[in-house]
């Protein structure tokens, strides 16, 4: 393994905290895209504000990092205007689904060919912990100091609802899986979200008395199953692992070239 | 499937944070965390190459070097 | 030439003077005044290979532009009031990190919805101040369709030549008035192309490493030179960086390109300014009542002069301060609350002499309504 090819081997130690789940996404997506062979000069990594965002600095691409919320905005233009360029776009819980909800659900609308990764850390980690969207009923956090009242998102069932053609959970813990995952998500034509359970040791854990890395990894390990498994149906509490959708619908930028070949024509 | 032998598991201290993970999901009990915290390999001779610590390593400090690789090709 | 002829509202020439300029990638969202110019790039672009995009908001369309403009294309967003405010948050990126690309808002009355049908200049502030933080920028304008068509071309070049966003200002009448408008010969307005990084492949590439004109030469994404684009203070390489002395050096940097060029960058028309006794000064459709009031009170042989500005930002304030020099009264038309005559007061020697007239009820201001203006002015003994 050259994971050293890819990265800027001079911004390392990078600055995350021990254990951070972020780092395990950086170290799967390093390997996803060596696998693939792709040149790295075909890759622009696009990301928002955020710990998560900080992983494109890290990685020898041309890397875009822009402001909370609005990657996909972002990477929007970078496709459409060149569409032969792998577009990847990792991304927070807060960045993804709070600031960027909306870009999130028109750009799986659109089924535009860009991989979103949402590194799911359940907390805003830059600003020191405060509850996001997806930190779930009941949990605390430094804007939650008498737990959370906020419900959170289902990200694999709001990318699906709103039509992304390639959708996936996996974990910091299966890294496996989420290597893989992360591979198919990038060779799928259109847009594809991977979900990836990301620790947060400093403030998720610590506050939410989950205990340490190690510790948020096992408890990942022992409430996620396969999808479609027995223990699923025996305990439906549950989280289910894997390759939720996969499917063909025009691409985006593909069907624009429709649109140009038709104005050409005068039709 | 043929087995693998490590030649070389590299640490690179520097980079390593001491979170612990490479040691605690080791199921051959390879490293160990030494008194400053870093990962330290005490038994490489148990390693059977399936490199999960390289691969949950958050800071990629952790590097696997197989002997066997067209074994390990060969197994994909 | 007549097949180069057209009769057109502003918007239109807004849009012939973009793609003359080589305009390739358009995102936007629909927003009253300025929707036609969208609604002509979704035609017009494919033909041409280029891109359209309808964006889900005026946020992500400013995003987009920035994006696409690093693949190296030339890009442009329109919007109006509201829209402009949601996309300052980007536009300050774009200072930032130094994207070429352009920003039109067709002003209507504001604040908030305001009034999306009628006409207002009330964004001349927001041009210079609606993003965050210390920063330079250049915003254009024009009262008629041959203007606006120059001025758009212009826009581009300045973008390109300064590797800056640049703002053109223009207003409800001027965005669906029709008029003439004579469509210049390819090459009779000369183009800024983008300029590109010549460091070869595998050498160290600067992105932001002024040469010693100045300028920043660009590498597209996906070439062969990858760095890194940010929002935040960043190094020669684009890299963030906290060290005092690069924020430093890049904030006087970004500040000095745009103001140190403020003369260079004035674009205006004066009329009669020589002499002037009375100058005028106005920008947009209000110049065109302004140029009415002028020329009639030439005709009866007043010494009425007008300085119309093309160029709002950087503000001009040498070149007025000298035509205002022997101007016993210098009256700004305009439509708001007074922004531009604010400007000018600190522009110019004796502020006293400096009056408004304006018209802020979303009715067009005309040449009766300015001479009420001089009316009243005479009226204190002026």
């Amino acid at each position: 393994m050259a994971v050293k090819d890819y990265i800027r081997e001079r911004f390392f130690p990078h600055m995350w905290c021990a254990g951070c789940g972020h780092g395990i996404v950086l170290n799967g997506l390093i390997r996803a895209v060596e696998k693939l062979g792709i040149d790295k000069s075909a890759i622009v990594m696009v990301s928002g504000i955020g710990c998560s965002s900080r992983i494109a600095g890290y990685l020898d691409f041309h890397t875009l990092h822009t402001l909370h919320g609005r990657a996909l905005a972002f990477a929007t233009g970078v496709k459409l205007s060149k569409p032969e360029l792998n577009v990847i776009v990792p991304m927070g819980d807060g960045d993804a689904l709070a600031i960027g909800g909306n870009h999130f659900i028109h750009a799986a609308r659109r089924n535009i060919n860009i991989t979103a990764i949402v590194m799911n850390n359940r907390i805003y980690g830059m600003t020191g912990g405060q509850c996001s969207p997806l930190s779930g009923y009941g949990t605390l956090a430094s804007t939650a100091p008498y737990t959370n009242v906020d419900q959170s998102f289902d990200v694999v069932q709001l990318a699906s609802a709103a039509g992304a053609t390639f959708v996936a959970r996996s974990t910091g813990f299966h890294v496996q899986q989420m290597t893989e995952i992360i591979q198919e998500a990038i060779l799928h034509n259109g847009f594809s979200v991977v979900e990836v359970m990301s620790q947060c040791p400093t403030y998720f854990g610590r506050r939410n008395r989950q205990g340490d890395a190690v510790d948020m990894l096992k408890y990942m390990q022992k409430i996620t199953t396969p999808i479609g498994s027995k223990a699923k149906e025996q305990n439906p509490e549950l989280i289910e692992r894997g390759v939720f959708v996969r499917k063909e619908l025009p691409e985006y930028c593909s069907a624009y070239d429709t649109v140009i070949r038709r104005a050409k024509e005068g039709k | 499937m043929g087995k693998r032998k490590l030649k070389e598991l590299q640490i690179n201290r520097e980079w390593c944070k001491g979170c612990g993970i490479c040691a605690a999901f080791c199921a051959k009990k390879v490293l160990e965390m030494d008194e400053l915290d870093k990962a330290v390999p005490v038994r490489t001779e148990d390693c059977v190459v399936c490199r999960l610590c390289e691969m949950r390593c958050p800071d990629l400090a952790i590097e696997i070097v197989a002997e066997e690789q067209i074994e390990e090709e060969d197994i994909g | 030439m007549s097949n180069n002829i057209r009769f057109v509202q502003g918007n239109e020439a807004c849009v012939e003077g973009a793609l003359y300029a080589g305009l390739e990638f358009f995102a936007g969202y629909p927003i009253t005044p300025s929707t036609e110019i969208a609604e002509q790039l979704s035609s017009r672009l494919p033909k041409i290979g280029g891109k359209f995009i309808q964006m889900e908001d005026e946020i992500a369309s400013m995003c987009a532009i920035i994006g696409a403009s690093l693949t190296g294309r030339k890009v442009m967003t329109a919007t109006s009031g509201p829209g402009f405010s949601l996309k300052q948050e980007a536009l300050g990126y774009a200072i930032m990190a130094e994207i070429p690309c352009v920003i039109v808002n067709v002003q209507r009355g504001g604040p908030s919805t305001g009034i999306p049908t009628h006409v207002h200049q009330g964004d001349v502030n927001q041009a210079r101040w609606g993003t965050h933080g210390d920063h330079a920028i250049v915003a254009l304008t024009a009262s008629n369709h041959q203007d606006v068509f120059a001025m758009t071309v212009e826009a581009f070049n300045i973008a390109e030549t300064y590797r800056t966003p640049v703002v053109l200002l223009f207003d409800e009448v001027v965005g669906h008035m029709r008029e003439r408008l004579v469509l210049p010969e390819p090459g009779e307005i000369p183009i800024v192309e983008r300029l590109r990084t010549s460091v070869k492949p595998g050498v160290n590439y600067h992105p932001y490493l002024p040469r010693e004109d100045g300028r920043l030469p660009m590498s597209d994404f996906g070439g062969v030179h990858r760095y890194n684009v940010t929002g935040l203070y960043h190094d020669m390489w684009g890299f963030p960086s906290d060290e005092p002395k690069i924020i430093n050096e890049l904030l006087h940097h970004l500040m000095d390109k745009i103001e140190h060029r403020t003369n260079q960058l004035a674009r205006f028309k004066e009329f009669y300014t020589e002499d002037a006794e009375c100058l005028l000064i106005s920008y947009g459709s209000s110049a065109r009542s302004a140029r009415e009031v002028v020329e009639k009170h030439r005709q009866r042989g007043e010494r009425f002069g007008l300085l119309e500005l093309l160029t709002l930002w950087p503000f001009p304030s040498d070149l007025i301060r000298q035509k205002a020099a022997g101007a016993r009264l210098v009256v700004v038309v305009e439509m708001n609350m007074g922004q531009m005559c604010q400007s000018v007061r600190l522009a110019v020697d004796r502020p006293e002499r400096v009056f408004l007239s304006n018209r802020v009820d979303g009715v067009f201001i005309s040449p009766s309504d300015i001479e009420k203006t001089l009316h009243l002015i005479q009226g204190k003994g002026v």
